[in-house]
């Protein structure tokens, strides 16, 4: 499966790099409305048609590629990251510490995700940029995933531990910051690698959630999850088969994603 | 060989069970309802499933014809208003019958009117006739006769008897017991209704013939629209009685003799500023909302013929004011929906201080002009009419974020916190009569959504709007009532505290199966007339 892996990663190259010349490559603004060509068929002028207000779909595909390749990775390793640090020293620490965290991690995963969502939205500002209310629906993304991943580095850090070598380290009188950064982090890069990966994936389809659920990235900036939306009629979608372009690019990505992951990265 | 004969027999019994399905099927005319309704309780009816079962097993004493817009006897052959207002008197018909045969007399009028009035009851329908304190009285005359007497006048009063389905004091099986063309057969729970034509229905055809031709109504609940678009082209159900533009079109691809544009209805969508004198806003935000000049150069920077054409695709027509066109008496004619003008629009900005500065408009403060406008989550209509005018007025300078959010969230803002700047919504309207409007444009009052419940009028136009409002309710003159409601409108159109954005047509699909069907802008579109629909099938058996 090396070649899929291989081919996962080009794959994913490609569409990064399309997306980040999303500039030079649109062959029109994200935002202009073509009033006299709303719902274009794919044209030279065209390539995808243009959705209903007649603003230029693969324009569109590209930008809100971008923003939600570029964004949920920086969610996802925001999650990370918090997860490394909460799981980590939980475990580390063992005893009542790890107890009382687990035990906050625990009623944090029992949240109801979406409705959580869904109330901090609401309650955010409202005079906010487009810009600013995509990164503010990802920073929530990020800050929200920590939980689960936090689980399984805390069960992680905690074997390790126990480890001989961090006897050894111990004996050698390593102090406990020391013990934490070279000996303890060091052995849970590839845990981390890989939470982070899933998570990349996950925030993706999250933001499109929001999106379908018209509560996602701010118009007239797009994303998949606004892209999605104009998937929600069956009928519409089968009559125009250009509009299923964001869904088949959204579903290589998410599974290039999981390509991406070695067989020795994935979590048992 | 054995195998095949079985699945051969198989589909010869398939077969001739769908045809004699199929013969059923004149017999009963199916459509689908978007959900269960809460209520068969008539006086209880609120959601849009309970309405329709009460519109097609009420009878009521008068109604109004949803294509004349004018009031007709039903159960009442003929009433009179008298005491200024404060009184009807219904001559009711004599020898009809409840549909367990139960006789109707005057005494159910008086214990439909007791029922409707108790408060303990919180009938909907009953809040239309609560116009000040007091007793409601009713009283049994000779001859047939019953009079209703309210502690004030109301103005408008005979069409709201249009709502009041009566009910049966005597029969056993309360408001199961109908005088409307249908009575409830069958209630599955969650999955369908069977209406069963009612045998004592009191009304016949020209030729003598009783009503309804139809035998039964069955009605499906099915909240999911494609599916009821897929059920309508598949001929399992008859008619889709509201359908949106995008549905619309797609049944008039498929089979335009089944689309019907009945034109511009009584809905309205508009946008509004936050007036709240005490809102969280910064207080140069609260002068530009509250500046006539403003409001009025952001509805000319509108574009409501493109929103029309591409929103609606067509279906909807720009809005004039507070009253559709749809409402023939009531509509004020001499008022033309506002042009779509960006030239003006800067030149009344500039009349109040605001300029432009590299393509940003400021006011004369420097305050550059950003609002954001709230509308409700998953509404893609209005999402879509909020991102075309956020584009309309980048013409002019201004920058609008646009927000999408969950609707009790919303309505949280703009009736509690007031923590928002504008708003965009819709309102449904099935009422013809001012006075159902009359909780928007008192200042009072709390649905008077830019700055609702206010102990004095804020501005001089509104202390007007009042004292309007006030008079046409209080009069039984029209014309007087009218000349009133004119001037409000012409108000509403010079102040615009609501900046009317389209009038969405009433659009409905009906199978070419259905005879008599004239689908109107009044709800309910299609079957207003259930009683004179008849069904293919139905008609070539007549013939």
């Amino acid at each position: 499966m090396k070649w899929a892996r291989t081919a996962a990663i080009v794959f994913l190259l490609v569409v990064s790099a399309a997306c980040l010349l999303a500039n030079v490559i649109a062959p029109a603004s994200y935002a202009h409305q073509f009033r006299d060509e709303p719902n274009a068929s794919p044209s030279r002028q065209h390539l995808l048609g243009t959705d209903d207000l007649g603003r230029d779909r693969f324009s569109r595909v590209l930008y809100g590629t971008r923003v939600s390749l570029l964004l949920a990775p920086a969610a996802a390793l925001l999650t990370s990251l918090l997860a490394a640090f909460i799981g980590g020293l939980a475990g580390f620490a063992g005893g009542w510490v790890e107890r009382l965290v687990m035990a906050g991690t625990d009623l944090f995963l029992s949240l109801p995700w979406l409705f959580l969502l869904i109330t901090v939205r609401a309650l955010l500002p409202l005079n906010v940029s487009p810009i600013i209310s995509v990164l503010i629906t990802f920073a929530m993304l990020g800050c929200l995933g920590w939980a689960g991943a936090a689980r399984i580095i805390c069960a992680d850090a905690g074997a390790l531990a126990q480890a001989d070598f961090i006897l050894l380290a111990r004996a050698s009188g390593s102090n406990g910051f020391r013990l934490l950064w070279r000996h303890l982090v060091p052995n849970l890069k590839p845990v981390l690698y890989a939470q982070f990966w899933i998570s990349v994936p996950v925030f993706i389809l999250t933001e499109a959630n929001l999106g379908i659920l018209g509560l996602g990235v701010a118009e007239p900036l797009p994303s998949w999850g606004s892209l999605l939306r104009e998937l929600e009629s069956f009928s519409t979608a089968s009559a125009q088969p250009w509009q299923l372009v964001p869904l088949i690019l959204f579903i290589l990505v998410v599974s290039s994603f999981h390509l991406v992951l070695s067989k020795e990265e994935l979590p048992v | 060989m054995k195998k095949l004969l079985v699945f051969v027999a198989l589909l010869t019994l398939i077969a001739f069970g769908s045809s004699g399905l199929l013969a059923q099927s004149g017999r009963e005319l199916r459509f689908c309802l978007r959900s269960e309704p809460k209520t068969l309780n008539p006086l209880l009816a609120a959601d849009d499933a309970s309405e329709t079962v009460r519109y097609l097993t009420g009878g009521v004493l008068v109604r109004v014809n949803r294509l004349t817009q004018d009031l007709e006897p039903e159960l009442a052959a003929s009433w009179k208003i008298t005491n200024g207002g404060k009184t009807i008197t219904f001559q009711l018909r004599d020898g009809l019958r409840f549909s367990d045969g139960t006789p109707f007399s005057a005494d159910d009028v008086a214990y439909t009117m007791q029922q409707l009035m108790d408060p303990a009851l919180h009938s909907p329908t009953g809040d239309a006739f609560r116009s000040s304190e007091g007793k409601v009285e009713t009283q049994i005359l000779p001859k047939s006769r019953v009079r209703i007497t309210f502690p004030a006048p109301i103005a408008g009063l005979d069409r709201l008897f249009d709502q009041v389905a009566i009910m049966s004091a005597k029969s056993p099986q309360k408001e199961m017991a109908v005088l409307g063309p249908y009575f409830v057969g069958e209630n599955k729970a969650g999955s369908y209704l069977i209406l069963k034509r009612n045998p004592n229905y009191w009304e016949k055809d020209p030729t003598g013939r009783p009503l309804p031709y139809i035998e039964s109504v069955r009605l499906d609940i099915q909240q999911n629209r494609d599916i009821e678009m897929l059920r309508l082209t598949r001929g399992e159900i008859h008619f889709i009685n509201s359908l949106d533009a995008e549905y619309f079109d797609k049944v008039a691809a498929q089979d335009p003799s089944m689309a019907h544009d009945a034109g511009a209805s009584l809905d309205s969508e508009e946008m509004w500023f936050n007036q709240v004198a005490n809102s969280p806003l910064p207080s140069y935000k609260k002068a530009w909302f509250t500046s006539t000049n403003f409001r009025r150069a952001i509805s000319e920077a509108i574009n409501r013929e493109d929103l029309a054409r591409i929103v609606f695709r067509g279906h909807a027509h720009p809005a004039v004011g507070p009253v559709s066109p749809a409402n023939k008496f009531w509509f004020n004619s001499k008022l033309q929906a506002h042009l779509f003008d960006q030239k003006s629009a800067l030149q009344r900005l500039a009349q109040e201080g605001f300029h432009l500065q590299d393509n940003v408009l400021r006011d004369h403060d420097g305050h550059p002009v950003e609002f954001s406008v709230i509308t409700n989550a998953g509404n893609k209509y209005r999402e879509r009419m909020a991102t075309m005018i956020q584009q309309d007025l980048s013409g002019v300078g201004i920058k609008l974020n646009v927000v999408t959010l969950d609707f009790p969230s919303l309505i949280e803002r703009i009736t509690r916190t007031f923590d928002y700047e504008a708003c965009l919504l819709g309102l449904v309207n099935d009422e013809l009569d001012p006075n159902a409007q009359m909780t928007v444009w008192l200042s009072s009052a709390d649905s008077h959504q830019w700055n609702p419940s206010q102990k004095t009028p804020a501005t001089a136009w509104e202390a007007e709007i009042d004292k309007l409002m006030r008079a046409q309710a209080s009069t039984l003159d029209p014309k007087k009532r009218k000349e009133d409601f004119d001037r409000v409108q012409e108000i509403a159109w010079q102040q615009e505290p609501f900046i009317y954005l389209v009038n969405k047509n009433a659009l409905s699909a009906v199978s070419p199966a259905v005879h008599n069907a004239h689908p109107v802008v009044l709800r309910p579109q299609v079957y207003w007339n259930i009683d004179q629909l008849s069904l293919t099938n139905e008609v070539a058996r007549n013939r």
